[in-house]
């Protein structure tokens, strides 16, 4: 068996699932505790993901960070490389994939905080950015934990928004998904089948863990 | 420069509106009247949580609420200790760790440390400076609730009912411990209670609360004024 796309898989997922942490927490942080104009369309555009046909958000990755528009000629420029057709454009495909579940769950782990103690500390003298930081994230970090093991969980297997916008290349953005998707195009049916068995295995045992720590306390021990 | 917090506020909602005024001096002023009269919601307007739609809030010279000069000051600068029914102690952190919070954080951590050290021990609880809330009694929570209002050097103190889970016994001692702060400090401080002797043990004032508006200003010792009885109508 070629481990070479789990491996990549694995890479992908990790560097995803990071700037998905950023950019979630963030965000999901602004829709907890902020009312702003724009909040709703900003609560809709994080959770799109989800529900939208990949080939659509694939389309949108190309006419925002494709090969002739400014981001992507300005990092060509910086790099050498190209976002599409590369691990960088996996890698975007998979945070764009990982996202809304940071979004969600973030958010609610935050809403979830007794708002009291969020007054304290502004009474206490702390302004709103220090009250996220010293009281609301570490009361949410079981929340927060959880939420980053899904988004791992739906980064290492993204297909879809991955096959349009990094293509299905070996050794260089053919991640475990893709393979499994080849190797049974192929009729390898044996590849298929070991990488099919490490991703659920994987993957349940993430939602297992993410689940027990979000679980009551009572279910907890 | 006089020390005293002049509260005018008027606040609607869909359900009532909160229309009162009143001066508080430094010493206590016990807001008084039944659930759902305002009281919480004047405490929330005058720490800076819920803004009044109209009215003016000022502590001495300085403003922190003027809706005709449209200046409000941020919950966080206007250092009023608020101490919740619910007390809010933070459970992620050691009882030390919850007084320090409130210290101003130009100071060394060292010395944040120290002040945190006394004010547990003054309020007697020195010995849960490493603990965590969870594990403290009613009477301890309060204690070190109280601890951390105090060492954040507040400029005025809002008492929320924190008192009113305590067994007698434990409330008069800590009330007499908060009447021997409030008199040094020599600042203004309100206390929202339904309990006459709570009243009578703190206060120096009274503003009665009714359906959103002051219903009547006293002396605590205004021989007319009979508490017990508010009291019970407030139950």
């Amino acid at each position: 068996m070629d481990f070479g796309p789990l491996f990549l898989s694995f890479e992908v997922a990790t560097i995803a699932t990071a700037f998905a942490a950023v950019i979630g927490i963030a965000i999901a942080a602004l829709l907890a505790n902020y009312r702003f104009p724009g909040r709703d369309l900003l609560d809709v555009v994080s959770t799109a993901p989800m529900v939208m046909p990949p080939t659509v958000l694939g389309y949108y990755v190309f006419a925002t960070l494709g090969q002739g528009t400014i981001i992507g000629r300005a990092y060509t420029a910086l790099t050498g490389s190209t976002i599409v057709f590369t691990m960088t454009g996996a890698v975007v495909a998979a945070t764009i994939s990982a996202l809304p579940l940071v979004v969600k769950s973030v958010r609610a782990a935050l809403e979830q905080t007794d708002p009291t103690l969020m007054l304290a500390a502004r009474t206490l003298g702390a302004t709103k950015l220090r009250a996220l930081f010293s009281v609301q994230m570490p009361l949410a970090t079981r929340g927060v934990a959880a939420a980053l093991m899904l988004a791992f969980a739906r980064a290492i297997g993204e297909f879809g928004i991955t096959l349009m916008v990094a293509g299905d290349i070996p050794g260089k953005t053919r991640t475990a998904s893709l393979a499994i998707y080849s190797a049974v195009e192929a009729q390898r049916n044996r590849e298929a089948t070991s990488m099919v068995v490490v991703l659920t295995v994987l993957v349940l045992g993430l939602l297992y863990a993410g689940g027990k720590l979000t679980a009551p306390p009572a279910e907890n021990r | 420069m006089t020390n005293a917090l002049a509260v005018r506020i008027v606040l609607r909602t869909r359900s009532f509106t909160l229309d009162v005024a009143f001066e508080v001096k430094p010493g206590v002023t016990v807001l008084f009247g039944p659930s759902g009269s305002g009281k919480s919601r004047t405490l929330g307007c005058i720490a800076g949580i819920v803004r009044p739609d109209e009215g003016r809030i000022t502590l001495g010279d300085d403003v922190w609420f003027d809706d005709a000069r449209r200046l409000e000051l941020a919950i966080h600068e206007r250092r009023v200790a608020y101490v919740f029914q619910s007390l809010a102690l933070f459970p992620h952190m050691t009882a030390a760790d919850n007084v320090m919070y409130g210290i101003s954080r130009t100071m060394l951590k060292a010395d944040r440390r120290a002040i945190a050290d006394e004010m547990l021990g003054k309020m007697r609880v020195g010995h849960l400076a490493a603990r965590r809330p969870q594990t403290f009694s009613g009477g301890e929570a309060q204690r070190v609730a109280l601890a951390r209002a105090f060492a954040m050097k507040p400029r005025a103190l809002l008492l929320d009912e924190p008192f009113s889970a305590l067994d007698a016994g434990v409330k008069l001692e800590l009330l007499a411990e908060v009447g021997e702060w409030l008199a040094r400090e020599k600042i203004p401080a309100i206390l929202v209670t339904h309990h006459a002797e709570e009243a009578s043990a703190l206060g120096d004032q009274v503003v009665m609360l009714e359906k959103g508006r002051v219903v009547r200003e006293a002396a605590i010792d205004d021989p007319t004024l009979s508490l017990p009885k508010i009291g019970a109508a407030a139950k």
